[in-house]
């Protein structure tokens, strides 16, 4: 489904990512990374958000590299991005009616509503005044109003109380047998190998690894390696 | 008499605050949405008011009831246009240079000021509306009052009531207030954004030429009042708050009834008081009365 071939970006001199190789087919696919390896460029670039300078992005065989985000969206990638970045000034419900296809549409409003009642309870309440577990329902909901293919999410369970996350990771393990791609970008491992059968680890702007999740689960160096909190692990600044 | 005095001069504040604020909430609106400080807007309203003129007049002259009516819409058009042609030819191109965007749009100001002089003259013109509209209205307890400046109070509700729909019934409205808040997320979405700024810009400069329309019925306009109108929509958003109807209505509130009540209590000052207001604005609540915090 989506193809990432030799994906460059820099930041003025900064290499933030330098030559990735991605593909996510039907499988789920899991990121991880430590804080500042290059992980929500990586979405940005997939998004059109920011710009790649070599390389490629295709979905379904077309290029994306080089269209505006609006237009990616339109080809049928949504992101759930970091920080969630729900509109102040919009309600829970106003923020389903922008992104809304219709009622024919396989994600409407109503199931929305259904799939995540406590955004029922709270449809008139404005995007301030949800709980961080609240707006990153409504993060998800808006993105799969946009009927994608494909969900780029960049840590999803970032500040989320243990029990959303158990929440979140059903919602997020239901999505395949809808016929929704997954690319989920994670710094909690638990996250992503739960839902992901396969993770790939990013070091400062490469694919260092991928392999299967329980093979990741089962080798506590690795984990250290390339995730771990000790000193030496990684080593080098991510930016 | 000193109550209808006072009353009269309530009422003069009020149809200057109309004016006031259907001239700003279209800088509001393209303040808003696109961080452009428009100061071209000054040379919307007088380019729609010479367009609307310059349809107005011929059709006054063979007695159409409907010429005032054909200037309102050819006034709101021009600047339309004029404002898309920015937007699209200039301003698309330097989203987010907000200096330059500035620069530019006083480049513009001072061409379009000179091409106007050049095609219209410098003499001071007014629209006459229809009769409907253009005589005195008894109003109890005071006497006759111009109907037109009550027009103005019922044109600049309208606009207000349909901005307000605008922005909370349809989905442009919404695409609107989003790109507000996160104009790259709302990209990310799916929305082209600069297609929905176009628009925008359209309708705050049309509002523009509807002021210029409205205003020079209710007194002769001429070259000069754009600098006039820009320095007012500057004064009543920042006073207000910027990119918010609300405090567009309350900023225009505030500057209209200040320079009448000036007017009247004390003619030589009276400018200041404007100034005033917005300087004790900016000391205690800089994002404008009801502005949000930036």
């Amino acid at each position: 489904m989506l193809e990432i071939q030799d994906l460059n970006v820099h930041y003025g001199q900064a290499h933030a990512l330098q030559g990735i190789h991605l593909s996510v087919g039907a499988e789920p696919l899991a990121v991880v990374g430590r804080n500042g390896m290059g992980k929500t460029t990586l979405c940005q670039a997939v998004m059109g958000m920011v710009g790649a300078s070599g390389g490629s992005v295709r979905f379904d065989g077309r290029e994306m590299r080089g269209l505006p985000a609006n237009r990616v969206a339109r080809a049928g990638i949504a992101l759930v991005p970091q920080g969630r970045r729900v509109f102040p000034s919009l309600t829970v419900h106003e923020h389903l009616r922008l992104v809304s296809r219709g009622k024919n549409a396989r994600w409407t409003i109503e199931r929305v509503y259904e799939t995540f009642p406590r955004l029922a309870e709270r449809r008139n309440n404005g995007g301030t005044q949800l709980s961080g577990g609240e707006q990153q329902m409504v993060a998800i909901a808006r993105a799969l109003l946009t009927e994608p293919r494909l969900v780029v999410m960049d840590e999803p369970s970032e500040g989320l109380a243990p029990v959303v996350v158990d929440r979140l990771v059903e919602i997020l393990r239901a999505l395949p047998g809808e016929g929704v791609g997954l690319l989920l970008v994670e710094q909690n491992l638990g996250v992503a190998t739960e839902v992901c059968g396969t993770v790939a680890v990013m070091v400062n702007g490469r694919i260092a690894a991928a392999m299967p999740s329980r093979a990741l689960l089962e080798d506590e160096a690795a984990q250290r390696r390339f995730l771990g909190v000790s000193a030496a692990a990684a080593g080098g600044g991510g930016h | 008499m000193e109550g209808s005095l006072a009353v009269t001069v309530a009422l003069n504040g009020l149809t200057l605050a109309a004016l006031y604020f259907i001239v700003a909430s279209g800088f509001s609106l393209i303040f808003g949405l696109m961080r452009t400080v428009n100061m071209a807007h000054g040379s919307l309203y007088l380019v729609g008011a010479y367009v609307g003129y310059a349809v107005f007049e011929p059709l006054y002259d063979r007695d159409a009831w409907w010429a005032w009516y054909a200037g309102v819409g050819a006034g709101i058009a021009a600047a339309a246009v004029f404002g898309l042609a920015m937007q699209a030819a200039l301003l698309g191109w330097m989203q987010g240079q907000e200096l330059r965007q500035a620069l530019v749009t006083i480049g513009v100001s001072i061409v379009a000021a000179d091409q106007l002089l050049a095609v219209f003259g410098g003499n001071p013109r007014q629209f006459f509306p229809p009769d409907a509209l253009f005589g005195a209205t008894e109003l109890p307890g005071l006497g006759r009052y111009p109907t037109f400046r009550l027009v103005q109070i019922g044109v600049a509700v309208a606009v207000g009531l349909g901005l307000w729909l605008l922005l909370n019934r349809t989905k442009l409205g919404l695409m609107v207030r989003a790109g507000v808040d996160d104009r790259q997320m709302l990209t990310a979405l799916g929305v082209n954004v600069p297609l929905v700024s176009l628009a925008v810009f359209a309708l705050g400069a049309g509002l523009a030429g509807l002021g210029g329309v409205i205003g020079g019925s209710a007194q002769p306009f001429a070259q000069g009042v754009d600098v006039r109108f820009l320095l007012t929509s500057l004064v009543v958003v920042i006073v207000g708050g910027m990119g918010s109807v609300a405090g567009t209505a309350v900023g225009a509130l505030l500057v209209g009834m200040a320079e009448q009540i000036g007017q009247a209590l004390f003619p030589t000052y009276s400018v200041i008081l404007t100034f005033l207001i917005m300087a004790a604005v900016l000391a205690l609540r800089p994002q404008g009365i009801l502005g949000r915090p930036a």
